[in-house]
Parts: structure tokens; C-alpha cells; sequence
């Protein structure tokens, strides 16, 4: 009797372990991406108005010193703390990344939602149009667009977003042309609806979960876009800390040996973007199991 | 009437699907339309629900006629047909509740007021149980779904029916109570009806007159070498 019921309950177990040890993994790489992200967040958002320290408080004694207690990511070429610099940089890289892929996400679900919802010759235009756009190499029509203003965030944004909304607009433009032949849509003509309402009833909310999923995915993507805009001396003024600033400012330390004005900033820019790239994997196995969406860069 | 005559349709850059078809049906008649699959008789229903664009031939509503189809069509003539897909688990937003779904032609038509009354006596006519109108299409059977779609068809009232091979995803009893649903609908208001189909038995005892749709296309070769 006790025999039978060991080897039943084993067999359970040994069954089971096997399905929580691929769950296990999964959940490790949410709970460490959503971790990640948190104290990435917090820090921007909490360091700048708590900490009543100076970024830009210069200090040539103690110029380019390796970490240490007193300064842990160490200090730059004229002794600025590099941990607060890159508070600084972070915070400015994420909004530029956020309001881009806003933007981009925006525009590209309102043209690629016309496009499809409306067929026809509008389409057929109107992503001639996008291919137009996307045949030009987007980091340089971005160069070409922020070049027009006066060096700032804004413009960074602005550049960003109007290259990037192309994607948006395919990806949601296919979804509508593919919802939009459904018979569910014939019934709601047939009841009635308004070309209006049939988009934002029915067509629009079924494209949302992979138009929010395009979004987040293009976060990191806008913050890279600005470290090299800013890294090319396009971007953000030199005198704000972004994180493309603050590698382009200590690429000559680097050849004389210093890593830690070039790592720290790098390490600022992979760690959101993998905490992402993990959150937004496991989003997509929720919404759509079969589909992959990859995180751009 | 709905006079259907001379059709040729078809879809975007291919050879028609169906041509030179004819069909009238007087005011309250039910026709049954027979036909194997892939003939094209579900094209012919949309056609004349305005919901598929002919490339030829007309189509006359109770004596207007069409010119427009789809969202170009007036309201009023689109919201004349009630339509009945043969999928209902593909002709049903899978965001909506049931009693958001056979709510939402009344919604789409500004008819904001007595939404509820109307939806629960539908609901009580196609027998769909209150618990089951608040969930949502993938919480129900195939059944239950295609009694709400019904019940979607019917509450604009709608002068023509279109059943688009209702029935065929469905078991006896829920095909019987379906069409009596249908008929009683009819001997209350009077209106037409076009079932497309393949099961004849049904349609011999549903419709008052069914039609072969090798007949319709036999009559367009006939003609074809009459003109000859």
C-alpha cells in the first residue's frame, strides 16, 4: 500500500518539475527584467529631485580616478561624478526614447489604421509613401532632420519619431487588412456602422495589443537612436549629460586606458534595453503565443 | 421585391466568380438557394445584402435601385438587411459581449434608448439565458453564438433576411430553432428571405420556393446561345 502511494506521488512530481523548471525560467527572466526596469526607473526619476548633488560640479583634483567608495562608477576628465552623470544621461535618454516612441507609434497606428481601413487607392499611396521614406537609411534622414533645428531634446525627439513610425504603420496597416476582411465587419456594415465606427470599434482594438507591443519594443530603440545622434555631436548639446554625450566625451580616455568613463554609460544603455527586450517577450508570449516580434536596434 | 439580375461578380483581379445571374424574390417569399460549394451563391448573397460590389447587372430594392454597396450604400438600405453567416465564431467581434453584439446595430444607428429591452427580448426569442449574455463570443458554443448573431440580424428589424448558410455549422434541434425563430420573425412582419444552402431537405421545408443554382446559371447559357 505505502509503495503504491510513493510511486504515485513521485510520478506527479517528476512530471510536474519538468513544466516548472521552463516556467521557473520564464518567470527568472520577467521578475529580473521587471526588477531591472524598476530601478531604472526610480533611479531617474527619484535621483535628480532627492539628491542635492551637482552633476556638473567639476573638481580637477580628483579628475578621471577609477571607482571608489567616494565616486563608485569613478569620475571623468574633469572630475565629475560618473554614477549622477549617468543618473543624468539615463534620465534624458529615456525621455527622448518614451516621447519618440510615442510619437512614432502614434502616427504609425493612425496611417498604417487609414491605409488599411480604407483600401484601395488610398493604400496603394499612402505606403508607396512609406516605402519612399523607408528606402532612405532612417539614421541619416534623422541626421537630416535634427541638422534643421537648433541642437535640444525636441528636435531629437521629432527626428526619431518621423523615422520611425514606418514599421508601426506596416505592421498595423497588415493587421487592419487582415481584420478588415473578417465577416465580423461585413456584419457591422450590414448593421449599420459608419466607416468611423467600424475603425474604432472593431478594427482598432484589435490592432492595440501589437501596436502597444511595437511601442515599448521601440523605447530602446529610440534611446540608441539618440546615443549615436548624440555620439555623432548631433544630438543633445554637449553640456547635457545624455548617455551618447558622455561616451563621446570620454572615447579618449579610453585610448589611454580609462574604462570607466566608456563602460558604465554603455552598461546604462543594455541594461533598460534587455530589462525591456525580457518584459516585452513575455508580453508577446501573452498576447499571441505564435507570432514573433523582435526587438529592433 | 429584390430583383437581382444580369450579376457578374468577382473578387479583386480575378475572373468573375459568378456571371450573368438572375434572381427575384417577391416580398415575404422565402427562396431557398441550392448549390454546391464554391459555386459562388454566397457571393450572390452579399451581392444583394450590398455587401459585395458587382463588376456588372443590377440589383433593385423594394424599387430603388442600388447604385452604392458596402459603407457607400445608405444607411437605410444596408440596415434593410438583416445577414446570418455561415461561421459564427468568425462573424462575431471576439472583444464584445453577447449583449454588446446584438446591441451594437442599434448602437451603430443612434438608437441609444430601450438598447436593454430590446436586446433581452431578442435574447428571450433566439433562447440565449441571461448569464450568457454577458460573456463573450469564446465563452459560448457554436450554437449559442449563431442564436446571438441571429438575434443581431433581427433588431433593426430588417425588411430581408440573408441566411448565409446559417444552419450549417449546427446540430438538428439548434437548426430547427433556429429557423423557427426565422419564420416566426416573418409571420410577424412580413419579410423576405434569402437562405443559401446545400442541405435540400431543409430548404424544400423551410422556403416556398427553392432554386437550383445550376437552373440560374442553365438560364444565362441558354440565353448566351439564343443571342447566338
Amino acid at each position: 500500500m505505502a509503495e503504491i502511494t510513493a510511486e504515485k506521488a513521485e510520478r506527479p512530481t517528476v512530471w510536474r518539475s519538468h513544466g516548472t523548471d521552463r516556467r521557473s525560467t520564464r518567470t527568472l527572466r520577467l521578475r529580473t527584467s521587471a526588477a531591472l526596469l524598476t530601478v531604472t526607473v526610480l533611479a531617474v526619476l527619484l535621483v535628480p529631485p532627492l539628491v542635492q548633488l551637482d552633476q556638473q560640479a567639476v573638481d580637477l583634483a580628483v579628475k578621471l580616478q577609477p571607482p571608489s567608495p567616494q565616486h563608485p562608477f569613478g569620475t571623468d576628465d574633469v572630475g565629475r561624478d560618473l554614477l549622477l552623470r549617468c543618473v543624468y544621461g539615463l534620465r534624458v535618454s529615456l525621455l527622448v526614447g518614451v516621447a519618440a516612441a510615442l510619437t512614432a507609434t502614434v502616427v504609425g497606428t493612425a496611417v498604417g489604421a487609414t491605409a488599411g481601413a480604407l483600401g484601395g487607392w488610398v493604400d496603394r499611396v499612402v505606403m508607396r509613401v512609406v516605402d519612399t521614406i523607408a528606402s532612405v537609411p532612417h539614421l541619416l534622414l534623422g541626421i537630416f532632420i535634427v541638422a534643421m533645428f537648433r541642437p535640444g531634446v525636441w528636435p531629437v525627439v521629432i527626428s526619431v519619431a518621423l523615422t520611425h513610425w514606418l514599421s508601426t504603420a506596416r505592421i498595423v496597416r497588415a493587421e487592419v487588412l487582415s481584420l478588415r476582411s473578417r465577416p465580423y465587419i461585413d456584419a457591422a456594415v450590414s448593421g449599420g456602422a459608419s466607416r468611423w465606427r467600424v475603425a474604432v470599434r472593431h478594427l482598432l482594438p484589435g490592432v492595440l495589443p501589437q501596436a502597444a507591443l511595437a511601442a515599448v519594443l521601440m523605447v530602446p530603440h529610440a534611446m540608441w537612436h539618440e546615443s549615436a545622434l548624440s555620439f555623432l555631436g548631433l544630438g543633445l548639446p554637449t553640456h547635457t549629460a545624455s548617455l551618447g554625450n558622455l561616451i563621446q566625451e570620454a572615447r579618449g580616455s579610453l585610448l589611454a586606458g580609462q574604462w570607466w568613463p566608456t563602460l558604465f554609460p554603455g552598461l546604462f544603455l543594455i541594461v533598460p534595453t534587455l530589462a525591456v527586450a525580457g518584459l516585452a517577450g513575455a508580453w508577446r508570449e501573452r498576447i499571441n503565443p505564435r507570432r514573433r516580434s523582435e526587438l529592433m536596434l | 421585391m429584390l430583383e437581382l439580375s444580369d450579376i457578374t461578380a468577382g473578387y479583386a483581379g480575378n475572373a468573375p466568380v459568378i456571371r450573368n445571374i438572375s434572381l427575384t424574390i417577391s416580398p415575404g417569399e422565402a427562396v431557398g438557394l441550392l448549390g454546391p460549394s464554391g459555386c459562388g451563391k454566397s457571393t450572390l448573397a452579399r451581392v444583394a445584402a450590398l455587401l459585395h460590389h458587382p463588376d456588372a447587372g443590377t440589383l433593385v430594392v423594394d424599387g430603388t435601385p442600388v447604385r452604392r454597396w458596402r459603407h457607400r450604400a445608405p444607411r437605410e438600405q444596408r440596415t434593410a438587411f438583416g445577414v446570418v453567416f455561415q461561421q459564427a465564431r468568425l462573424s462575431a467581434d471576439p472583444r464584445l459581449a453577447l449583449t454588446d453584439l446584438i446591441a451594437e446595430p442599434l448602437r451603430a444607428t443612434g438608437r441609444r434608448e430601450g438598447v436593454a429591452d430590446r436586446v433581452a427580448e431578442l435574447a428571450a426569442t433566439v433562447g440565449l439565458t441571461t448569464d450568457l449574455l454577458s460573456r463573450r463570443p469564446h465563452e459560448v458554443s457554436d450554437g449559442q453564438l449563431q442564436r446571438a448573431c441571429l438575434a443581431r440580424a433581427l433588431v433593426l428589424r430588417p425588411r430581408w433576411l440573408v441566411c448565409d448558410e446559417m444552419t450549417a455549422m449546427l446540430d438538428a434541434s439548434t437548426t430547427a430553432a433556429l429557423v423557427r425563430v426565422v419564420e416566426e420573425y416573418r409571420a410577424a412582419t412580413g419579410a423576405g428571405l434569402l437562405a443559401v444552402g446545400h442541405d435540400r431537405v431543409l430548404l424544400d421545408r423551410w422556403c416556398d420556393r427553392t432554386v437550383e443554382w445550376a437552373t440560374l446559371t442553365a438560364a444565362v447559357s441558354a440565353d448566351d446561345v439564343a443571342i447566338r
